[in-house]
Formats: C-alpha cells, structure tokens, sequence
C-alpha cells in the first residue's frame, strides 16, 4: 500500500511536471501574439515553414471537391500569404532586429526547431516566395487540366517548405533534415512526367549527387557539433575562434563545402542540372535557377563567419566558383537546346555568386581590420547577383516555356525570326539575356561591375599567397563574362532574329497567353527597376544580411555599398567594354570557331564520366558478388571454416592462450583407450568408406561408443538415450538410403580435396588447444553442489531427471516443442505435395 | 582422461568438417551427426570426469559427478535427433522432386 501510495504521489508529480513544461511552451508561444512596431504579427517564423506542409497535404484532396477551377489557384494564396508576411519584416530587420524561435523537437539531443530570421534568411526568403507565387501563376497557364495537378502543386509545396524550413532553421541538424526534403522535392518535381525514360534518368541523376553531397554535408555537421557541443548556428559562430586549431575543423569544412558545391552544382558536380531539364518548366523556373541551386549558397554564406578567413575556404570556394563560371559559360555556348543552355548559365552564373562569397570571407582572415571590409564588398555583390540571377533566369526560363509551348520545340536550330510573331515574349527575353549578360540599363550590370570591382580588390589583398596568384582570377573572371555574353547573345538572335522556318516547327508562332506572360512580365519589371533604384534593395534587404555574415564587422563599419551605375572610367568598365566588344566579334564569327568544341568529343564530358563511374560500380559489385557467391554450399563452408580458422586461431596466438597440463586429469582405464581408439579409427574410416552402409555402421560404431562413453562416466541416463537414439537414427539413416540413389565416390579435384583435408585438420587442431586451454582454467566452483539437494528440494534422487524437470524445466519444454515441430515437418514434407500448376511455376 | 576424450572430441570435429564439405546430401548429414557426438563428448568433459558417483541420490552419499552437463547433454541428444531426421527427410523429398542428392547439381539458378 505503502509503494502504490508513493508511485501514485510520483504520477501525479511528473503529470504536473508535463503540465508545468506545456504551459512553458504555450507561454512562449503567447509572447509571439504581441505588438511589434504597431504592426501585430501573430505569426513565428516556425509556421511559416510548416504552412506549406499543411497545404501539401490539402491539396491531395482538394481537386474532388472543385473540378472546375485550377487548384493553382488555391495554392498561389499560399505564397503570396508567406510573401506578405515576410515583407512585414523588413523594415524591422533592417533595424537590425532579429527573430528567434524554439520548439523542442529531441532537446535531449540539443536538434530543436528553432527558426531564425536574420537579413540573410530572410533575402532567400523572399526569393523563394515572391518567385514561388509567380512561379504558380505561370504554371496555371502552362500545365494541361489533365496533367496529374494535385501531384505537381503537392510536391511544389513540400518543396517550397523544405526550402523555406533550409533557410530558416538555426540547428544545423534540422537545417539538414530540410535539406533532404527539398533533394526528394525535386526529384519528384523532375520526373513528374515519370512515363519518359530521360525524366526518370534526369530524376536519379540529381537524386545521387545532391543526396550524396547531403550525406557529406552531416558528416561535417556532426564534426561541428561535436568540435563545439552545439548545434545552433548562432552558438557555433560565437565560439568557434576557440576551435581553429582542432583537428576535425578542416574536414568538416571539407564535407560541408561538398554539400554545398553538390546542391548548387559547382564544377564538377554540375552534370545533375542539365539532366534536371527534363522538368516542366515552371519547376526549372523555380527549384533549378532560384531557389535549390541556391541553397547551397546559402550554406556557404552562413559558414562564412565559421570558416571565413581560412585559407583552404577562401582558395576552394573562389577557383572552384570561377572554374564552375567559366566551364558552365564555355559549355553554354556549344548547347542547341534552349533550356540545356539555360542550365548550363545557371551552373555559371551559381559559380560566379559562390567566387565572390568566396573572395568577401578573405576580409575575415585577420579578423575586423578597416582595411579587410573592402574585401566585404564583394560579398555584398554577390547576395546582389543572387537576387538579381533568381529574377532574370526565372522570366528567361519561363520564356523558354512559352515557346516551347507555342511552337513546340526548344531546338535552337529549328527557331528563328519568332520577333515579330511573339514580341512581348521577346522584349523579356531581351531584357533577360542582357541582364544576364551584363548590359546597361539592367541590373545585371550593376552586378557584373561589382563582381569585376571584387575581383580585381582581391589581387590587393597580401594574403593566401595572392601575389603569386592574383592575377589569374580577374583573367578567368574576365574570359568567362565574354562566353556569358556570348550565350546571352545566342539566346536573343538565334531564337528571335534570322531567318522565321515555319516547316520545321510544330504549330505556326503567336503570342502566348496573356496569363503566361504575367509572371515574366513582373519579373522583367524587376529587373528594371532594381536597375534604377539598387540601393533600396542594398539598405533594406543586403546590409542587414551582410550583418549575419560579418557579425563582427558589423559593430565597427558600415558594410553597405552605394550602387551606383556610373563611376567613371575604371578599370571594372574598360573590361565590360572589352567584353562586349570581344564577345560581340566572337559571336559574329561563332561558326568558324566553334569547331573546336567538337575537339571535347562527347565521350570525354563528366557526364559520360559519371555514367562510366555508375556502370564500373555496377559491373565490379557484380563480379565481385559473383566472385565469391558462387551458389555451391561448400564454398560458403568453406568462408565460414577460414573466418573461424583465422579469428579463433589468430586470437588464440595474439593472445598466446595455449595452456596444456595434465596434472588435473582423471586416471584412464584400459577399456577408456579400447573405446577412444576404436572410435578414432572407425570415424576416419567413415571417410573412405566405399559403401554408404559401411558409413552408416561405422557412424553407430561412434555412436555408440559415444553411449558407452556415458556409461564409463557415471551418466546412466544419458547411456539410456544415446543408445535409443543412436539406433532410431541408424534406423533413419537406412530407411533414407532405401529412396536415395546410390553412395557415389567424391570424385573432387585432388587440390579440392586437400583443402578439404587443410581446413578440418586445421578446425579439429583449434578445437583441441581452445578446449585443452579452457579445462585448466578453471574460474570458479560449479554450481552443482546446489543441485545435490534435489531430494530436500524437489523431492527426486535422480538429480539430472530434476535438473530437466524442475530446476531447468523450461528447456525441457522447448525441447519438446524442438521434436514436434520437426515431426510436423517431416510429417508435411513427406505428405504435402506441390500442386501441378506450382510445379510447372517453379520450374520456369 | 579428460585430454584423451578431447582428442577424441578433435578428431570428431576434423572427420565431420570434412563430411561437412563434402558434396553428396547425405555425407553432410552424416557429418552434422557426428559433430553433434563430439559436442556431447565435450560438454561431458568440460564439467570434470569420475569425480564422483553417479547422480542417483540413496546409493551413497557424494560426492557425486557434475550432473548439470548430463542434463545439458540430454537436450542436447534430443535436438540433434530431430534435426537430423528432419534433414534426412529433407533429403530424401529433395532427391524426388529434383532427382538428384549432390549439392553441386542443387544449386540454385544464377540469378537467384
């Protein structure tokens, strides 16, 4: 009574503890419905991550109930709520606040989710939404009412949470779990017309290296944790200047830049995007130029303040940027497929941003110096290119769709002259291509000067052995912006000027619909406007994530940047004349040099690479489990024998066990060594035994001796049942060989043989010395003794017959329960006969 | 005595290794049973030989020898008995339906 009194005192006190820890969270929960700034915000950035989720799930069942109305529209509410949301912040955090907010999740373990909404998140964030919602009204206009809509907004919704839950999340831990969902989103989204073999391949492709640089990613992540025992960015940041020198700190920056350079494909990671292109286009508007690509950004932007100012970080994430820039450009160029070539500019334009996150973390080498926040600079380029890339690549992708829409192919060769017939779809195009390029009066512009004014900065800078290697970056930079400007060119002539081949294309060119131009529209809006007023953009959105990246900078200086189009005749704007005027010659004259493309025959690319890799690993786990699962038992004997011979066997070496003393032994009598050697002797007859019944006499003859054995040493019971059941199975053994064919020679190879003979010597000579060795120690007295009070005990005289009934009654039961399960067995072997139809199954 | 039987035991496992590899059905069987002989003469062994008296409480009063190895044994002699007439059994409906008892020929297709 006494206990169940106290339990009850306990139940209650832990359920008051629950209570206690729920009202905890509900009133955290409550400081999130307060006034900020006269604006209520009733919402913590949690939600936000979760509302797409929930969506996803509604939207599976919401095309039952209204067939008449695209879904799309339904879903685009949910984007642009998050949108307006997240807008409401800005003035707030451009103030420099920001918002943290933690729902435990596993605390035991330090992974909760805890969102965190800081400059740098929040520029992402607003991409992902404001593309996302115009993402949605383009694809309204494009999909068909009888393509599978439910399946593509729901995976589209997952995808748009994950991404928002990647940039949101504080626990690297949870960051990754984000990660995951948006690598599995966009598998689905790609291979949403999974009856075409390429969406299916394109699908796997992405899936294999983006999960592969995942795994990395939280191998590095775990190293992290482990290095400074917490998972949250905002505590790693703080005290990681203690860790520079720990042995795991490089490779976690290792692992985590591979997570990086897979999703955003970097150089050479980069084949997965072009594959990717198989998606409907909305998806290669959305996840492939703006939004996944960019995670991996995102990650190098948040561990800059973490891994910033070493060297190896600023030396892989720069030339790893610029050869992505230049390869991805170079590549473009040769492309005939339109939205092949588009990929290829997103794989350029992503190296280009991570060059110059790479080149701004250089300011933190020595720590906050005056003269280190000029290298700053060029990480406020990049989140500049990065919101300017994610509006024009998104209009140029949707303007692919639509002439893939309108005229039913994307085969640069087979368009031409569609200005006139499409104009609108053009003037955005243009806008597009040369923005991309890199022209006035575009944002792309603004962009490209800062990337060449960081680049050329950089060359100043007297660390990581520059000097010597300086010069190299702004060449490279400089050769990969003309191929860029060459593409762009590609884009606008080769589709909308030249010469109009209505026979080779499927359905004569007009003018898309009014709703599929929308969402370009807008963005081709953007694009202008961000020219003529960048620095509303870089005060509101770019500084205050410049303060999440240099969170020591930004106490002493002001990291802002005025953007400004014109300042004067420098050195950043003799190179863009130059590679306008170069690239413009180069496309003029593109047909007689483009010949030496085809001196990178097709055989040589990494994509044919990674197919080789795929087929090798394929090909040699196939022999290597061909190799030894041979599909004969002995051979498995065999493994089985060696692994024993050689873990027993070394360890009985290693550990130098051998103990051999016969001093303890009983004395043997002369009918003992009658038996033991008449056993010898008939047992390795039994080996050369011509006849199968000379082998099964030979085995009674061991058998029993074996009961004989018992009788010599004082076991009468189990004299008994040895006899009885040595005869039963003699019995059997004859009864068997009555149905089975004839006692064959083992006509074996000799070198079979001996192996054979090799590997039983070898498991008989360990048994002995194990045994020989174990006898002489002896640990302690045996319970016996307690046993020979089986009388006082349990009332029997016949102590084994207790021990088996009483004291260890339970293995006598299953042992029981052992023979009839095999007499069930045998009894169904032998009656229960396949059916007719069955046979003939299981002899195809 | 006790060294003896546990050469005796050695030699055992050696002939029932190479049994084991063999490669007719029933030489395998054959094998098992002997390696389950060699067990039981181990365990015997292991619990220390003729130190005592038979476990038969009355005849005289102990020492008596090590009677828990006995009824280890004793499960043990049973078990092996049913798995060995399963097996044979199992050879026997395997030599009807597919006409052969070597283990060569038993081998499953390639792809399996």
């Amino acid at each position: 009574m006494q206990s169940l009194n106290s339990c009850r005192v306990k139940i209650v006190y832990l359920f008051n503890c629950e209570i206690k820890s729920y009202l905890l969270q509900l009133d955290n929960f409550a400081k999130y419905f307060t006034i900020r700034n006269g604006g209520l915000i009733l919402v913590s950035v949690n939600l936000l991550i979760i509302i797409p989720f929930i969506a996803a799930a509604l939207i599976l069942f919401l095309q039952k109930r209204v067939s008449r109305i695209h879904i799309g529209w339904f879903v685009l509410l949910i984007p642009i709520i998050l949108f307006i949301f997240l807008v409401r912040y800005i003035p707030n955090i451009a103030n420099g606040a920001t918002y943290l907010h933690t729902i435990n999740w596993i605390p035991s373990y330090g992974i909760n989710f805890s969102s965190y909404l800081d400059g740098l998140s929040l520029i992402f964030g607003l991409i992902i939404t404001g593309i996302g919602a115009l993402v949605i009204v383009y694809s309204i206009y494009y999909l068909n009412e009888n393509e599978s809509l439910k399946h593509f907004y729901c995976y589209l919704m997952l995808f748009m949470g994950a991404m928002l839950g990647v940039i949101f999340s504080d626990n690297i831990m949870v960051l990754y779990v984000f990660w995951e969902l948006t690598s599995i989103s966009s598998f689905l989204l790609i291979a949403f017309w999974f009856q075409r073999k390429r969406s299916r391949e394109g699908a796997q492709k992405a899936l294999l290296i983006t999960v592969s640089g995942g795994f990395s990613m939280l191998a590095g992540f775990i190293m992290i944790g482990n290095i400074t025992g917490s998972f949250s960015f905002r505590e790693i940041i703080a005290i990681i200047p203690d860790f520079y020198d720990h042995t795991l700190f490089i490779p976690a920056m290792l692992l985590i830049l591979l997570g990086a350079f897979t999703k955003s494909a970097q150089f050479p990671f980069h084949i997965w995007l072009p594959s990717a292109m198989e998606a409907p286009t909305p998806v290669s508007a959305y996840l492939h130029s703006a939004t996944m690509v960019n995670a991996g950004l995102y990650l190098v932007a948040r561990f800059t303040p973490v891994f910033g100012g070493e060297g190896l970080w600023f030396w892989l994430v720069t030339v790893v940027g610029l050869v992505t820039m230049f390869w991805g450009s170079f590549t473009a160029v040769r492309q005939t497929d339109l939205k092949a070539l588009l990929a290829y500019s997103t794989i350029s334009q992503l190296g280009m941003i991570m060059s110059m996150f790479g080149m701004g973390s250089a300011a933190l080498n020595n720590g906050y110096s005056a003269d280190s926040v000029v290298y700053t600079q060029a990480t406020f380029a990049a989140l500049f290119h990065l919101i300017n890339h994610a509006t024009f690549k998104s209009a140029l992708f949707m303007v692919v769709g639509i002439i893939d829409h309108g005229v039913g192919t994307r085969d640069i060769r087979r368009l031409g002259g569609l200005a006139t017939y499409m104009p609108i779809t053009f003037t955005i195009a243009m806008i597009g291509s040369f923005s991309m390029a890199g022209l006035p009066p575009f944002n792309g512009f603004l962009s490209k000067e800062m990337f060449f004014t960081s680049v050329l900065n950089i060359r100043e800078a007297n660390i990581f052995s520059l000097e010597a290697w300086g010069t190299l970056l702004p060449v490279l930079a400089w050769v990969a912006s003309v191929f860029t400007f060459i593409y762009c060119m590609i884009v606008v002539f080769k589709t909308f000027l030249g010469k109009y081949q209505e026979e080779r294309l499927e359905h004569p060119a007009h003018e898309a619909p009014v709703g599929m131009l929308i969402a370009p529209i807008i963005l081709a809006v953007l694009v202008i406007a961000i020219f003529f007023f960048p620095n509303v953009l870089g005060d509101y959105l770019i500084v205050p994530a410049m303060a999440s990246i240099f969170p020591a900078f930004a106490a002493e200086a002001d990291l802002g940047v005025t953007i400004s189009a014109w300042h004067g005749f420098t050195p950043e704007l003799i190179m863009t004349i130059g590679v306008v005027v170069v690239g413009t010659l180069l496309f003029i004259s593109l047909k007689y040099w483009k010949r030496i493309y085809a001196l990178l025959p097709e055989s040589w690319s990494f994509d044919s690479l990674y197919n080789a890799v795929l087929e090798t690993v394929e090909t040699s786990s196939n022999k290597i489990t061909n190799f030894y699962m041979t599909g004969y038992l002995r051979d498995y004997l065999v493994y089985i024998y060696l692994f024993f011979i050689i873990v027993v066997g070394g360890t009985l070496i290693y550990t130098g066990a051998l103990n051999f003393d016969i001093a303890g032994n009983a004395p043997i009598d002369a009918i003992d060594w009658f038996i033991a050697i008449t056993m010898v002797v008939g047992s390795i007859a039994i080996i050369f035994a011509k006849s199968r019944l000379t082998a099964i006499l030979l085995n009674g003859v061991i058998g029993y001796g074996v009961a004989l054995f018992f009788v010599l040493l004082r076991a009468p019971d189990l004299a008994l049942t040895q006899t009885v059941v040595e005869t039963v199975t003699t019995v059997l053994f004859l009864v068997a060989y009555y149905f089975l064919p004839d006692w064959q020679k083992e006509n074996s190879s000799r070198k079979t043989k001996s192996v054979n003979l090799l590997i039983s010597v070898l498991v008989g000579a360990i048994f002995v010395v194990v045994a020989l060795a174990v006898q002489n120690e002896k640990l302690f007295e045996s319970i016996s003794g307690f046993f020979e009070n089986s009388y006082e005990l349990v009332g029997a005289k016949n102590i084994v017959n207790a021990i088996l009934s009483d004291f260890r009654g339970f293995d006598t039961m299953l042992e029981v329960v052992v023979l009839l399960i095999a007499g069930i067995g045998v009894f169904t072997l032998i009656k229960l006969k396949a059916r007719k139809g069955e046979e003939e199954l299981e002899n195809k | 005595m006790e060294t003896l039987i546990t050469i005796l035991a050695g030699v055992l496992v050696t002939v029932a290794t190479y049994l084991l590899l063999s490669k007719s059905v029933i030489r395998v069987i054959l094998g098992t049973a002997i390696l389950s002989h060699a067990a039981h003469l181990m365990i015997m062994t292991m619990g220390g030989l003729k130190e005592g008296e038979v476990p038969l409480i009355g005849k005289d009063h102990g020492p008596y020898v090590d009677a828990l190895p006995q009824a280890l044994i004793l499960t043990s002699i049973v078990i092996g008995f049913a798995v060995t007439a399963l097996s044979l059994v199992l050879a026997y409906r395997t030599y009807q339906e597919t006409g052969t008892d070597t283990l060569d020929e038993l081998r499953g297709n390639k792809h399996e």
